[in-house]
């Protein structure tokens, strides 16, 4: 099975791919395996008991890239997969998630990716998540990722995620468990326009000593579309967490932000914050004053704050 | 060069409508003028209506001999003005390299960046990837607006009070960035301040005092009367006292 133009365009937004990347990967479409291959390192196999992959990194693996890209193309389509990531005793590694939906046709399309992130002793990992919908037909186009996270201690997991276009609907559910001296990083951008609706929700557990957490959203909402940010930092433990959502309000559009924290612990150190406002004036008036048009300059803002 | 014609520019009140600008005429083809006077007294709003971020209530704006009352911001930028502001703008993601490039409106290299960066007294590689956001001191914001308004390079710069918030190093450098652009530009710059060392080497000074002019001349001439009022001080005019007194 071979992708034509319009798949490939989806992976290149999605995963930066021009072409069929060299390390491991498994490219899923319209709900079943497009291609594959496993390193020496990194072994990639299908579930047997439901639809999905498990994802095997040695210890100790070092500088490789592991790309799992989803492409939705058919219309009426309901994809639900599970995706498990054992990552080995020391292992370094960089996982490239991401789902693109085109979605022409009239019924709605759906992915809903259940990734469970299983981090052993010293394992650092970067995860990088795109989600992008495109098409022209008045079918939805949904995703529902949720991403469970366990870090042993001394393991280090930084999640970048970003949806900023085309996507109806979305119900991102993030929840974390740290160990001892784990560390958590999440940036997650998105943007919605239209009459779109985007959920996150996050829960961190810190449980380890000395273990660290920092959450990030930032946001735009653009049109009528509704946007709202939950997240629950628990402290159990000595540790640092900090919580932050940061959004940009534009035309009528809604935002709820919702940070919860909850020390149980007298040395846990937990900060929140939270700002929803429009742009201001007098960026856009600084930017005019460069000449650029007012369009131009909100543009600029938003991409900046977005980057 | 540019020339208002009996502007006035009133807000409502509590008190009723207050007048801001007072039917103020003015030519300016001068090369380095300085906007001096009390404060409260309409200059940093004269320099809002020549950039076109307030309407005049009444009067005219032409620059070049062309009517620009009624052009917006983005209109009057294209047609050569610079605005430099008194309280430089915060962005959230947006890098310092982003705005000097926006300013200079072409492709600059990180070389360029950097130059634009030194005039102004920034170790340029400290700085080119910096967002402009909290991080930045108001000190440093005030420098790179100022690199952002040499980077533009226009007919017309006006600076907002360029010296609040710069220390004493970084004021001696900023004097030889004005005067940089006095000789590299063919453009005119026009400067509130209230500092002596910038009134000095104006061309011309212009008191504004209750949204009128109450005083127009020669820099040499009129900056004699003037010194030792809150219109002209010195870089510390409380150390100065204090050491006197000592």
């Amino acid at each position: 099975m071979a992708l034509d133009n319009m798949q490939m365009n989806l992976l290149k937004t999605i995963a930066d791919l021009e072409k069929v990347p060299d390390g491991a990967f498994n490219i899923r479409l319209n709900g079943g395996l497009e291609s594959r291959n496993n390193t020496e390192n990194i072994t990639i196999e299908t579930k047997a008991d439901k639809p999905g992959i498990d994802i095997y990194i040695k210890a100790g693996t070092k500088n490789e890239r592991v790309d799992i890209p989803v492409i939705v193309s058919k219309t009426g389509l309901k994809d639900l997969v599970y995706n498990d990531f054992y990552v080995g005793e020391g292992a370094d590694v960089l996982i490239v998630a991401g789902c693109g939906i085109h979605n022409d046709g009239s019924e709605k399309s759906e992915h809903d990716g259940i990734h469970a992130f299983h981090l052993a002793k010293n394992a650092k990992v970067k995860y990088v998540e795109k989600h992008y919908g495109e098409g022209e037909g008045t079918g939805e186009r949904i995703l529902n990722p949720t991403t469970e996270v366990e870090i042993a201690e001394g393991g280090y997991l930084e999640m970048e995620t970003a949806q900023i276009k085309g996507v109806d609907s979305t119900k991102r559910v993030t929840r974390a468990v740290l160990g001892d001296k784990a560390t958590l990083i999440i940036h997650e951008k998105i943007m919605t326009h239209g009459k779109q609706s985007a959920e996150t929700d996050f829960a961190v557990d810190m449980n380890g000593k000395d273990c660290g957490a920092h959450v990030v959203s930032r946001s735009v909402a653009k049109d009528n579309s509704h946007q709202h940010f939950t997240s629950l930092i628990n402290g159990n433990n000595q540790c640092n967490g900090h919580t932050e959502c940061d959004a940009i309000i534009m035309d009528g559009a809604t935002v709820t932000a919702d940070p919860k924290l909850t020390a149980n612990h007298v040395d846990a150190a937990l900060i929140h914050e939270a700002a929803i406002g429009k742009i201001a004036g007098e960026q856009l008036i600084k930017l005019m004053s460069l000449g650029l048009s007012e369009k131009e300059a909100e543009e600029q803002i938003i991409n900046g704050f977005l980057k | 060069m540019l020339e208002l014609k009996n502007v006035s520019f009133r807000v409502d009140s509590e008190t009723g409508e207050k007048e801001i600008i007072d039917n103020v005429s003015l030519k300016i083809d001068e090369r380095f003028v300085a906007l001096t006077g009390p404060n409260g007294g309409g200059k940093s709003t004269l320099a809002k209506l020549i950039m076109g971020i307030y309407q005049p209530t009444e009067g005219k704006i032409y620059f070049n001999g062309e009517d620009i009352t009624a052009k917006t911001i983005t209109e009057r930028a294209q047609m050569g003005i610079t605005f430099a502001f008194q309280q430089p703008v915060r962005f959230k993601g947006i890098t310092v390299s982003d705005l000097i490039t926006l300013a200079s409106g072409k492709k600059l290299n990180t070389a360029q960046v950097c130059n634009y960066l030194s005039e102004v007294g920034l170790c340029a590689r400290d700085y080119v990837d910096r967002e402009v956001n909290e991080s930045l001191s108001g000190g440093e914001l005030k420098r790179i607006e100022i690199a952002m308004a040499m980077a533009r390079g226009t007919e017309l710069t006006v600076f907002d009070e360029p010296e609040a918030g710069i220390d004493l190093w970084s004021f001696k450098n900023l004097i030889s960035v004005f005067q940089k652009m006095y000789e590299k530009t063919n453009g005119s710059i026009i400067i509130i301040s209230h500092q002596e060392r910038i009134l000095n080497i104006a061309d011309r000074i212009i008191v504004i005092a209750d949204g009128k002019i109450a005083d127009d001349g020669k820099g040499k001439e009129l900056l004699p009367n003037l010194l030792g009022t809150q219109n002209a001080t010195d870089t510390c005019a409380v150390l100065k006292n204090k050491v006197e007194m000592d």
